[in-house]
């Protein structure tokens, strides 16, 4: 019990040291690369709770696939720092103003939050003698099934979104056709010829 | 108390013993792909250090270990140091769930193939951190394509991944290699054999994991990242000394790794060629080694002899042809499992 406390702890200090490392580090690819120790610690908290297939599903998607793609872009992006920060005095009192807005709507509305007692017990992971796997599985595609395909429909639309959006047609470009490619024997790609000395074709 | 002491304390020796079995293992293995590399070309190959060269790799390492540590001035310190790190890190800490026996792995845990393929696509990040750290060109042309490349082909590897856990009915490592005792042969009224495994069954799945495990790992003929005649070395190109070691030496590793992931989700693990009673008596961890070595020898011999893709054509491979084909055989093999009643329980 002592070691999995040690460890709830690393995880949870290190994960908010390296969230707040995310906004207050200068350098974007910085920035991602702590989001990145981030979603480790969690995945780790995820363990400790003993979720572990969502903790590698966390990994797998988020780390292996999400953040790639955030890194990706942030590289290519020219960011000036200077001229970013340039206007941060005269941007600030307007920040703090809003900020201080949320927080105090925040505060109303937890401060009278009430929770359902059985809420506050730890959650219990899985039913014994099932593995996560499984129990995730039989729940998802008996009880929720039609929230599961709802969201796979989003999803769907939402990539075909990003193709139509993305997707252009222009004139004019070579394209090259695979299987016309592939299909090319010796006799339609080359010709032999004889040349005689100092004829030239 | 003493008992956890005593659990962490086994726990560290059995890591500590099977990274230095693994690190020997590797050095041997790029002895190992040097000399078929240097065969098919017909070169002699290493063969001055140790007798028929043998030690060449621990030469090698001394050699990289005594050189200066040349950081660039202009590269990003911290990220520049820790992405060799990474790479070698994360190659590693995968072969904690890798079983090489029945029972012997480090951590047996219930979701360890989603764990190996959460850190395969982490390997990534040593080259895009090493690339782009390194703040110069090449470096950074190649940490991109490796980013567009190894995401395309963890999908298709999930994917192929899937149709095995479907036959299987598990995530464990163990659970897979143990459900390949039968099969199609034993469906057949033959005995226990090689053609329970799931290479049979799921061949076209078998060719498209190892091309994209190929891929994956940056191995020719899908070595972008690296092409020497276009980006010199790649994300290494800054890089000189024990960095430039950890990057070979994680490069390696996981491609050790990829074999053994091979051998256990379609050449049966441990499980001898065919059940008689003399093979059985072979321990499996020489079965699981000798799997691991044939997978690495074709590795080896795909190097040597294929000439390396351009990149619009790795691309096209990945999501034109590898995605709808392995895509399909998930839903292929779901469909005959439950017609035909052969879901496992």
């Amino acid at each position: 019990m002592l070691a999995a406390t040690l460890f709830f702890y690393l995880f949870a200090a290190l994960a908010i040291a390296s969230a707040v490392m995310v906004i207050l580090s200068r350098n974007p690819v910085h920035s991602v690369l702590f989001l990145i120790l981030c979603f480790f610690n969690a995945a780790g908290l995820f363990i400790l709770m003993g979720a572990e297939f969502l903790a590698m599903i966390l990994v797998v998607v988020y780390v292996g696939a999400v953040a790639v793609l955030f890194l990706f872009v942030v590289m290519m992006l020219d960011v000036d720092f200077v001229k970013l920060r340039e206007g941060l005095a005269s941007y600030l009192p307007v920040g703090a103003v809003i900020g201080l807005i949320v927080l105090a709507e925040l505060a109303l509305v937890f401060g009278t939050w009430s929770l359902a007692p059985e809420s506050l017990k730890p959650a219990a992971p899985t039913p014994s003698g099932l593995t996560n796997t499984q129990a995730l599985g039989e729940i998802l595609y008996t009880k929720y099934f039609y929230w599961f395909q709802a969201a796979g429909m989003v999803l769907l639309v939402a990539m075909i979104g990003a193709i139509v959006l993305t997707l252009r047609h222009k004139e004019g470009v070579k394209r090259q056709n695979v299987a016309a490619q592939v299909a090319r024997t010796p006799a339609t790609a080359i010709e032999i010829r004889k040349v005689e000395p100092g004829q030239g074709i | 108390m003493a008992e956890m002491a005593w659990l962490i304390g086994l726990i560290a020796i059995q890591s500590v013993a099977l990274l230095v079995a693994l690190l020997i293992a590797v050095s041997f293995l790029i002895y190992f792909d040097r000399k078929v590399w240097a065969a098919v070309q017909m070169r002699r190959g290493p063969n001055v250090v140790g007798p028929w060269g043998i030690l060449q790799s621990f030469a090698d390492l001394l050699k990289f270990v005594f050189k200066e540590v040349i950081i660039p001035d202009s590269a990003n310190k911290g990220v520049f140091v820790i992405a060799p790190m990474v790479t070698a890190l994360l190659a590693l800490a995968a072969w904690a769930v890798i079983p090489l026996n029945e029972g012997w792995a480090i951590a047996d845990i219930n979701v360890g193939v989603l764990y190996l393929f959460a850190l395969s696509s982490l390997g990534v990040y040593g080259v895009i951190m090493g690339g782009w750290a390194s703040n110069s060109k090449y470096p950074f042309l190649a940490a991109l394509r490796s980013a567009a490349q190894m995401v395309s082909y963890e999908v298709s590897i999930g994917f192929v991944i899937i149709t095995v856990l479907l036959c299987a009915g598990s995530l464990n490592l163990s659970d897979i290699v143990v459900s390949q005792k039968t099969g199609l042969g034993t469906m057949l009224g033959l005995p226990n054999s090689f053609l329970d495994w799931y290479w049979l069954p799921l061949l076209p799945m078998f060719v498209v994991f190892f091309v994209s495990a190929l891929a994956e790992t940056n191995r020719p003929p899908f070595d972008l990242v690296e092409a020497e005649s276009e980006l010199v070395a790649g994300h290494m190109v800054e890089y000189s000394s024990t960095p430039y070691l950890l990057f070979m030496l994680g490069e390696y590793v996981a491609i050790t790794l990829m074999c053994a992931l091979t051998s256990i989700l379609f050449l049966g693990g441990w499980l001898p060629i065919v059940d008689v009673s003399w093979l059985n008596w072979i321990p499996g961890v020489v079965w699981f080694v000798g799997k691991v070595v044939f997978v690495f020898f074709m590795f080896a011999m795909v190097k040597a002899m294929v000439p390396r893709y351009r990149y619009d054509q790795l691309m096209r491979l990945g999501w034109k042809v590898f995605l709808p084909l392995s895509l399909f055989w998930v839903a292929l093999t779901a469909a005959v499992l439950v017609t035909f009643g052969w879901l496992p329980a």
